[in-house]
């Protein structure tokens, strides 16, 4: 790497990288196989461009080896590896540190841990000052923290300097990441999926605060396996797949026209209303001339869901009234406590899918909890399947408990870790070992799996197959009602979009009523009959879904419904005729 | 965050209270008259009758709790018997060598931990497995075989340091190298093993994307974290210590607690073992108490409400 002669070619001013030919690899990994190969990628100032994938794909690798940072023992080459005009493959480990920060800043994942949580901000914004010998003397340092802060939209900067990450929320936490990141006012900024794990709203916000610094001049490298996000922000997208490079082009191109199979499979995945009552994973793109003007655009076609069961008008889930309040769990320095649930009222009738949208800290995660039993509420009532739910002894709740089952997010950490898979499902059933090894083969398949996978452990599985085993668990015990708390947020858009099948297809044949917990908006479009939305622990609205959605009454609906970056709507401003092109026309067969 | 030192200081006075309560408890408990078990095996005329006279023995058991008490938050520990001295001024004269040894060892060890840790971790397999088998070795050496091996070496053959007594600098070297090793093997380990966790986590990627140097990243962020189950194993080592150096002034010939404890033990003078065994009751409340409010200093998160 080191043999390679100086590359000298005259570079515009304003390119900030330009590398061709780029491979990663780690010695003895991956059969001797680089993880990274034939990688192209420049960007210029005031540009942003979007590395999309997912995970596993090489884009975080990828990403964090422009400041030499892929990993122990990454092996990194390339036929051309220019930052700012200079040749990296030359770098020592120095000119590397002297470029971290100054000329390519970092922005992580949840700033929660890619903050040191010991520290306060104000040192850890600073940091990158004093590590430069940028500015010097305390003041200097704490002024231009402040300053920083300030830029990033966070109010009142001189306090929260003093404060340390968990005392913040969510998104004044990710911006003071990105405020420790362009301190030292880097020339690049590298956001690996920085709105990853944000509400919609905060999201938004966060995605706005990196556009402004696009918009001052910055390169930026937005990491992220939301296609949406991207389409908001940047100019290009570069697709990756197993470490290769499989569609790049102009946003507007790749997202909206888009060429390659393998990125059409990702946008018709993303669930939203159009694709309701059908099959995710089964879409493909069919070239048709679309109704208006006769323009030739592409639309999705997805297999049709099987015929659900009619659903009666027997009530399984009654909730009327609850409230609860937490006490004294409050962190210094955040606003006084609201009550976790106020008031709130739902009935779910049987085979019924009833979707639950709301931020962080809404109570939708107290109300599946109070649901579930497992917390009681302060006032009110919840019956299930007529009879008291909430406020009777456990002992009397057992004989109930099997009627409603739980779908979590996590579905590893909900596993015992020394249980295998036959372990996890057989917890629900009853009858002797034969009969339950058969019962449990049949769960297996009808989730998608096979008794080969009866033995294993659920580590050894991926996030799709455990979520599935966390499905034929739930199914094993035959319940009514079906509590799903973000059970699809951790997967990749593919996986998501066949665990949601799996979900309705499930749920129609079998008649399962599903409480649906989402923070992303249309997931619950796509798979709910009715929403309820939660802020600030009450119930703002409710309804059918479609008429929510497309007819929102609420104030706060409509902001959340706002913020939902779409890949659509981030078209309509820039292209005139962008109705023609037809991306979300879902069309049954 | 001063709520919850005060609450701790609080209860730590409990704790402080329910062991000076077991020990008088334990001194009723015990078989036989209770002057004949403060007298040792001291035997002349007057010495039962006087001792009762001390202790108010002919008075109700709670009235005698209470003098107990009162007694001891004066700071009065009776008369060993067998010395012919109050026993504050036996244990006091002693125990300054002792803490000072400990100290001394304690110190040391926090060094050597440290430095072992920061330069291993997470770093070339070779250098951590010689650092990880010698932590080993010198955490499972009984203290006493340390300090044999040490004044072999250095005293008796190289002649550097005096082989026993305590005067002068060079007579501490040995003892609280002897003291030292054994909890910076472990400490060390322990060290290690929370920094290349803490090495792992995202925020270490987030520094080094600050162009931050590699050991100022380990000494500014991770020790830090690293700390936190380190200070878990302080009570635990502050005992290991205190008990070590004890067996090490033996080791040595150097005055000290140790050599009082031993002396009382085996003359039965009970005023003094009372008093030595509240001391090393009083010594670990005070050091975990400390250790909690350290706990508090690391870790700001620990300080909400």
């Amino acid at each position: 790497m080191t043999d390679k002669p100086y590359l000298v070619i005259p570079q515009p001013d304003d390119l900030l990288i330009d590398i061709e030919g780029l491979s990663i690899g780690f010695a003895g990994a991956n059969g001797g196989t680089p993880i990274v190969r034939n990688f192209d990628l420049t960007i210029r100032r005031g540009e942003c461009v979007a590395l999309v994938g997912e995970s596993g794909s090489g884009k975080s690798i990828t990403a964090r080896s422009l400041l030499n940072l892929s990993g122990d023992g990454a092996e990194v080459d390339a036929d051309r590896f220019l930052i700012k005009g200079r040749n990296a493959l030359q770098f020592r480990e120095a000119d590397w540190r002297k470029l971290r920060g100054t000329v390519t800043g970092l922005v992580m994942q949840d700033a929660l841990v890619s903050l040191d949580p010991l520290r306060t901000i104000g040192q850890e914004v600073g940091e990158v000052l004093s590590a430069h010998r940028t500015l010097r003397g305390r003041h200097t340092v704490a002024a231009r923290v402040t300053d920083v802060l300030r830029k990033v939209g966070i109010p009142d900067p001189e306090h929260r300097a003093t404060q340390y990450a968990h005392q913040l929320s969510g998104g004044l936490r990710q911006r003071a990441l990105i405020a420790s990141a362009i301190a030292a006012d880097p020339d690049l900024i590298i956001a690996d999926e920085p709105t990853t794990s944000l509400d919609v709203t905060v999201q938004a916000q966060v995605l706005a605060v990196l556009a402004e610094r696009v918009r001052e001049g910055a390169g930026l490298l937005l990491i992220s396996h939301d296609l949406a996000v991207v389409a908001g922000i940047a100019d290009r997208v570069i697709v990756m797949r197993d470490g290769r490079i499989v569609d790049s082009g102009a946003t507007a191109d790749v997202l909206r026209r888009p060429r390659h199979p393998y990125t059409r499979q990702l946008l018709a995945a993303i669930p939203s209303a159009d694709s309701k009552g059908h099959l995710l994973a089964s879409a493909r793109f069919d070239v048709a001339s679309v109704e208006g003007d006769g323009a030739v655009g592409s639309v999705i076609v997805r297999e049709r869901l099987p015929v659900r069961k009619p659903s009666d008008e027997a009530l399984v889930l009654q909730v009327e009234g609850i409230s609860k309040r937490y006490v004294q769990r409050r962190t210094a320095g955040r606003e006084p406590s609201l009550p976790a649930l106020d008031q709130v009222s739902f009935a779910v009738k049987a085979g019924e899918v009833v979707g639950i949208v709301g931020e962080s800290g809404s109570g939708k995660s107290t109300c599946a909890k109070i649901v579930l039993g497992l917390l009681a509420p302060d006032e009110g009532e919840v019956r299930l399947l007529g009879q008291p739910w909430s406020g009777v002894a456990e002992a009397e709740r057992r004989a109930l408990r099997a009627r409603l089952q739980y779908i979590p997010q996590d579905a590893l950490s909900s596993f015992d870790p020394r249980y295998r898979v036959a372990d996890v499902i057989a917890e629900n059933l009853t009858g002797d070992a034969r009969a339950k090894r058969d019962r449990i083969v049949a769960l297996l398949d009808q989730v998608g799996l096979n008794a080969g996978h009866l033995g294993r452990y659920p580590r050894s599985l991926s996030g799709g197959q455990r979520q599935r085993v966390s499905i034929a668990r739930a199914l094993a015990a035959e319940p009514d009602i079906i509590v799903c708390d973000e059970p699809v947020s951790a997967l990749d858009v593919s996986i998501q979009a066949q665990v949601l099948d799996l979900l309705s297809e499930l749920q129609a044949r079998l008649g399962t009523a599903l409480l649906f917990i989402s923070h992303d908006l249309g997931v619950v479009q796509h798979i709910a009959d009715r929403v309820l939305v939660f802020h600030r622990g009450r119930i703002v609205e409710s309804g059918p879904v479609d008429q929510v959605f497309s007819n929102p009454a609420d104030d706060y609906t409509r902001a959340l419904l706002s913020s939902i970056p779409a890949i659509e709507s981030a078209f309509v401003r820039s292209s005139a005729n962008a109705a023609t092109a037809g991306l979300s026309t879902a069309r049954s067969v | 965050m001063w709520s919850r030192i005060i609450s701790r200081l609080l209860t730590s006075l409990v704790v402080a209270w329910a062991s000076v309560t077991a020990a008088f408890l334990a001194l009723h408990a015990l078989p036989g008259r209770i002057q004949d078990i403060l007298a040792g095996d001291l035997e002349y005329p007057g010495l039962r009758e006087a001792i009762a006279a001390e202790w108010g023995l002919d008075r109700s058991l709670p009235a005698q709790y209470l003098d107990f008490l009162l007694r001891i938050l004066q700071g009065d520990f009776g008369t060993s018997y067998v010395l012919r001295q109050p026993v504050t001024e036996v244990v006091g004269s002693q125990l300054m060598p002792t803490v000072q040894l400990a100290l001394l060892g304690g110190i040391l060890a926090v060094i050597i931990a440290i430095a072992l840790a920061l330069l291993t971790a997470g770093r070339g397999r070779i250098s951590r497995q010689i650092a990880s088998f010698l932590e080993l070795v010198f955490a499972s050496t009984p203290v006493f075989w340390l300090g044999i091996l040490l004044l072999m070496a250095f005293s008796f053959t190289l002649r550097w340091f005096p082989v026993s007594g305590a005067s002068g600098w060079q007579s501490i070297v040995l003892p609280s190298l002897t003291l030292a090793l054994p909890t910076a093997g472990l400490l060390a380990q322990v060290l290690r093993e929370a920094m290349e966790k803490t090495l792992d986590q995202p925020f270490v990627t987030t520094v080094r994307s600050r162009g931050v140097g590699e050991l100022v990243i380990r000494a500014r962020h991770v020790l830090r974290h690293a700390l936190l189950p380190a200070v878990t194993l302080g009570g635990w080592l502050i005992g290991g210590l205190l008990g070590g150096a004890v067996i090490t002034e033996k080791v040595f010939g150097r005055p000290g607690l140790g050599t009082v404890t031993l002396g009382a033990v085996l003359t039965h003078d009970v005023p003094v073992v009372l008093a030595v065994v509240l001391l090393a009751a009083f010594i670990h409340v005070a050091a975990s108490t400390l250790l909690d409010i350290l706990y508090l200093l690391i870790d700001p998160r620990l300080r909400a409400q």
